[in-house]
C-alpha cells in the first residue's frame, strides 16, 4: 500500500506540475525515480516535523499540493500545532501521507504505533481523514487528492495487505461502500480492518447469521446517508477499527446516530484497540490477535452480543 | 519595525492585495497585531474606521491576525514558532515559480525559544533563501521577565550565523538605520538574512518601558491612559 501511494505521488507529479513530495528521513531511495525525473519537486527535509509542516502550508498558499510523507505518530503528535494552524486553520491542500498507521511498527513499541491518530486529525476542522484497505484502493484514492480542497490526512497500513477492494466500486473520498449487503449484523470499517470482516462474516455466515460490511474508508467527512442506509434491518452495528476506543471509527458512528437518530439508536457493538499504550511488540498481527481484532475473535464476539441481546430487533430507520 | 516595512520597504499594493508578485510579510509574534493592523489601515488595506472595533465579536481585528479575515495578512499567527517555516515555504515557492517577490518574517525574542523557528533556520539555510529575511525584534524581554533569565539567547548573532544566515544588527528604533538595512536585502548572496533589531519594549512611554508587568496590560488607571497621551502627543 505504501509503495503504491508513494508511486502514485510520481504519477500524480507526471501530471499536474503543482505536485511536490516532501519527506522528513524516509527510507533510502524513496521515490528515487521521481527525484530524479522532478528534483525540484522531490523535497527531502530532515527531522524536522513541525518546520516541514509549515512549510508546505506555505508552499500550498502558493499554489502547490505537497504531499508530505513520515511516519504516522511523527506526522500527527510531532506536529499538532503546525497541523492544526498551518494546515486546518488555512485549509489549505496539503497531504498528510502517514506510515505505519496503527499497529504497523508493532515491533518498534509505542513510540512508533499510531493509535489515537485518527481520533486527533478528525478532531481538527477542515481536515479529511482517510484510511484506505489495500494497495488498489489505495492508488484510487489517490487520483482523488489531487483536487480535493483542504488538508487530508492519509492512514497507509503495513503493504502486502490482501487485495479486497475492487475496481467496479469505485472511489470517492467520503463515499462509503457497501462490500456486503446488511443481514443481521452490519460491521463498519476503515482502513485494513476490511479484509477481517470480511473474514469475520464468512465465519458467521457458516453460523447462519447474515453480516453486512460497510467499508468507511473515509472516516472524516463521515458518510453518514449510507451508514443510516445500511443499518436498517440489522439487530446489532458493530464497529471495527485499529484505534483507541476514544475519537475514531466508533465514536464517529455513534455521534452521527445520534444526531440523526437521537432515540432509538441500534444495538451497537465497538471492537477497538484497548484505550492504552501497547507495550507488546510482535507484529501488527500478532497484536491485533491479541486485542480480539482476529477474524475468529470479531466473530466470537459478534455472536455472543447477538446472543446477549435478548430485545426484539429495533426498528431501525434513516428518518 | 512594522512601520518601515510597511511604509519603506514592502512591494505591496493595497488595491491588488493579492498580487502573484507582490512581497510577502508574516507577523510571526502575531500579538503585536495592533502596529500591523495600524499599518494596514494606514495603507489602505481596510478603513481606518475598523480599528475601533478591536477583538469586538464582529470585528475582523482580532488579538492575533488572522488570514482570510484581515486583508493584507498572509498568515494567521499568534501561536509562536509558526512563520519562519511558513516564510520557508512562501520563499521557496517564488523560486521554484521563478517569481522576484520576498518574504519578510517579523519574530520575537521570546518566540525564538521555539525549536521549530531553528528547524525552519536549517531548512532556509540548506535551501539558500536569499528571498528569505527573518527580523527579529530583540527587546530582551518576554512574557515572564528577561530573556536572559527565562532562556538565554546569546550569543544570538553567533547562533543565526552559525546556522546559515547572514546576519545584521541593527538599532530597531534608529528608522533611518532600518531602512537602510532593510533596503540591502539579501545582506549576503545565496543566503537568507536575518536582523537583528535591538530594541526597548515600551519605548517612548516611561511606565511601559523595559517593564514585564506592561506586557499583557489590559486595565489602564487614567493616569496611565494619560501618561499615554502625553507620550503619543510627542510623536
Amino acid at each position: 500500500m505504501r509503495n503504491t501511494a508513494m508511486n502514485m505521488v510520481h504519477k500524480l507529479a507526471a501530471r499536474d506540475e503543482r505536485v511536490l513530495y516532501i519527506g522528513s528521513d524516509p527510507g533510502a531511495g524513496t521515490l528515487r525515480a521521481m527525484s530524479k525525473e522532478f528534483p525540484k519537486r522531490h523535497l527531502i527535509e530532515g527531522i524536522s516535523e513541525a518546520h516541514i509542516i509549515g512549510m508546505s502550508a506555505g508552499l500550498a498558499m502558493e499554489g502547490f499540493v505537497p504531499y508530505v510523507n513520515t511516519i504516522a505518530t511523527f506526522l500527527t503528535r510531532r506536529c499538532y500545532e503546525q497541523v492544526a494552524v498551518d494546515l486546518c486553520l488555512h485549509n489549505l491542500p496539503v497531504r498528510l501521507i502517514a506510515n505505519g498507521g496503527g499497529l504497523v511498527y508493532a515491533p518498534l513499541g509505542p513510540t512508533h504505533q499510531a493509535i489515537e491518530d485518527i481520533a486527533i486529525m478528525r478532531a481538527l476542522p477542515n481536515m479529511t481523514v482517510i484510511c484506505p484497505c489495500d494497495a488498489d484502493e489505495a492508488a484510487r484514492m489517490m487520483e482523488q487528492t489531487l483536487d480535493w480542497k483542504g488538508p487530508i490526512y492519509i492512514r497507509l497500513g503495513k503493504g502486502g495487505d490482501a487485495i479486497v477492494s475492487k475496481a467496479e466500486h469505485g472511489f470517492e473520498i467520503g463515499k462509503a461502500i457497501l462490500m456486503r449487503s446488511s443481514g443481521d449484523v452490519l460491521m463498519v470499517t476503515t482502513g485494513i480492518m476490511l479484509q477481517r470482516a470480511l473474514a469475520a462474516a464468512d465465519l458467521l455466515a457458516a453460523q447462519g447469521i447474515r453480516a453486512g460490511i460497510l467499508h468507511m474508508h473515509t472516516v472524516k467527512p463521515l458518510d453518514t446517508a449510507a451508514l443510516l442506509q445500511a443499518i436498517r434491518g440489522t439487530r446489532l452495528l458493530v464497529t471495527l477499527e485499529e484505534h483507541v476506543p476514544s475519537g475514531g471509527l466508533g465514536s464517529a458512528v455513534a455521534e452521527a446516530l445520534i444526531d440523526k437518530l437521537g432515540s432509538g439508536l441500534p444495538a451497537m457493538l465497538r471492537l477497538s484497540l484497548p484505550d492504552r499504550f501497547m507495550h507488546n511488540y510482535g507484529s501488527q498481527d500478532s497484536l491485533l490477535k491479541k486485542h480480539g481484532l482476529s477474524a475468529s475473535a470479531i466473530a466470537t464476539s459478534i455472536e455472543h452480543a447477538l446472543a446477549a441481546s435478548h430485545t426484539p430487533s429495533p426498528q431501525l430507520h434513516s428518518t | 519595525m512594522v512601520r518601515v516595512l510597511y511604509d519603506d520597504v514592502l512591494r505591496i499594493d493595497p488595491s491588488n492585495p493579492r498580487d502573484p508578485n507582490r512581497d510577502r510579510a508574516i507577523l510571526s509574534k502575531g500579538h503585536g497585531c495592533l502596529a500591523l493592523y495600524a499599518l494596514l489601515a494606514d495603507r489602505g488595506f481596510f478603513p481606518l474606521s475598523e480599528l475601533d472595533g478591536f477583538c469586538g465579536s464582529d470585528s475582523i481585528l482580532g488579538g492575533h491576525p488572522e488570514y482570510g479575515m484581515v486583508p493584507g495578512v498572509e498568515a494567521s499567527t499568534g501561536a509562536l514558532g509558526h512563520g519562519l517555516s511558513i516564510g520557508v515555504g512562501l520563499a521557496l515557492a517564488a523560486r521554484m515559480r521563478e517569481r522576484s517577490y520576498r518574504t519578510f518574517v517579523l519574530l520575537g525574542d521570546g518566540e525564538i525559544n521555539e525549536g521549530s523557528v531553528w528547524e525552519a533556520a536549517m531548512g532556509a539555510a540548506k535551501h539558500g533563501l536569499d528571498n528569505l529575511v527573518a527580523m527579529i525584534d530583540y527587546n530582551k524581554l518576554q512574557s515572564y521577565g528577561p530573556t536572559d533569565y527565562v532562556l538565554p539567547l546569546e550569543p544570538l548573532a553567533d547562533k543565526w550565523r552559525s546556522f546559515g544566515f547572514a546576519v545584521q544588527e541593527v538599532n530597531g528604533h534608529d528608522v533611518g538605520a532600518l531602512r537602510t538595512v532593510l533596503k540591502q536585502v539579501p545582506a549576503v548572496a545565496g543566503k537568507p538574512t536575518a536582523i537583528i533589531c535591538h530594541t526597548v519594549k515600551g519605548k517612548g512611554l516611561p511606565a511601559a518601558e523595559s517593564n514585564a508587568d506592561w506586557h499583557h496590560k489590559n486595565k489602564l488607571t487614567d493616569s496611565e491612559l494619560d501618561a499615554i497621551r502625553v507620550a503619543v502627543g510627542d510623536f
